[in-house]
């Protein structure tokens, strides 16, 4: 997968946030609508796009978009 | 002195021993007196749990419950039991719109069909005792409450909890008595590695329970003990919610 197939796919988990906030440099965890139920969602969307496990430490790690999406192509 | 919380003399079969609740049971039954029958998927951290056990004539097998054979092997291999204490159980934490078929199967086949069967397989052959004791480690998830994203997990042990109580009727004949106990979050493996709180928001969380902690595995232990106990004689049917006063706010 791009990062910017990634960015795309990251921003359809949220329902509120304006998709021009998303951008590879977007710190994910600034944004008003992320909570643990987003973070939830994420975790299941890398699972079933990219076929990754990742946990609820991995996304506290990742500062940016560009990070979780380096992350989660390193494991 | 007479002690009627005592499993002395008692032959008790624990599945899911190698980590969390199963294990803190194992161990604990141990040091009231019983002779244990222990299984576990990881052969590794079931043999952990095999040396802390006091005493002796234990006995441990390696099992995967999905698998139809394992639980046949255990049926055949263990001799007559007095009690059966059954944790093994996984979950996944997805929210409803990302569950998938594949997900749904393998959290009921190990937390709702293998009991299942395992308990009939016990039952037809002959394995528990009259006066015998079974007891299902449930959860407050699908019974009394529910988090973000357990709705499977929450089916799974809803199914359980009520498995407990058919049986519980069914076995009566023979005295054999079926019981649950219903944690809430208790500090295992299980729940560090599925949580997506921060340790700050943990911390949080735990100011929500009257009591001002998560459980510890043996907080889940004792009660089972006293299920398995001849203390719990004219007990069956029984669901007990063990959750530091959670579900009272």
């Amino acid at each position: 997968m791009e990062l910017n197939e990634f960015v795309q796919s990251f921003s359809e988990e949220f329902e509120d946030t304006s998709k021009e906030l998303f951008t590879p440099e977007t710190e994910f965890k600034n944004l008003d609508e992320y909570d643990s139920l987003i973070a939830l969602s994420l975790i299941s969307m890398v699972d079933e796009k990219m076929g990754k496990r990742i946990t609820g430490a991995d996304l506290r790690a990742c500062k940016t978009i560009e990070d979780l999406f380096n992350f989660v192509n390193s494991k | 002195m007479n002690n009627p919380f005592s499993l002395k003399n008692k032959t008790i079969l624990v599945t899911g021993a190698s980590s969390g609740i199963g294990k803190s049971i194992a161990v604990e039954s141990s040091k009231m007196g019983a002779s244990l029958i222990i299984t576990g998927r990881n052969e590794e951290r079931l043999e952990e749990t095999y040396r802390q056990l006091e005493g002796e004539n234990h006995l441990k097998i390696v099992a995967d419950m999905t698998k139809y054979e394992d639980i046949e092997t255990i049926v055949q291999e263990i001799p007559q039991i007095d009690g059966f204490s059954n944790n093994a159980g996984i979950t996944q934490v997805v929210l409803v719109k990302h569950i998938k078929q594949s997900i749904l199967e393998n959290i009921l086949s190990t937390n709702t069909v293998a009991p299942i069967l395992l308990t009939q397989l016990l039952i037809k052959n002959g394995k528990i005792r009259k006066n015998g004791s079974i007891v299902f480690t449930s959860s407050l998830s699908g019974n009394y409450c529910v988090h973000y994203g357990e709705g499977m997990y929450a089916a799974s042990k809803g199914a359980i909890s009520g498995f407990a109580k058919g049986a519980a009727l069914d076995l009566s004949k023979s005295n054999i008595r079926v019981n649950s106990v219903c944690p809430g979050i208790i500090n295992t493996n299980l729940f560090e590695t599925n949580s997506v709180l921060t340790k700050e928001e943990l911390e949080e969380k735990q100011k929500y329970f009257p009591l001002k902690r998560f459980g510890q595995p043996e907080d889940v232990a004792y009660a089972v003990i006293y299920f398995l106990s001849d203390a719990s004689s004219w007990v069956t049917g029984a669901d007990l919610k063990i959750d530091g006063g959670y579900t009272l706010l």
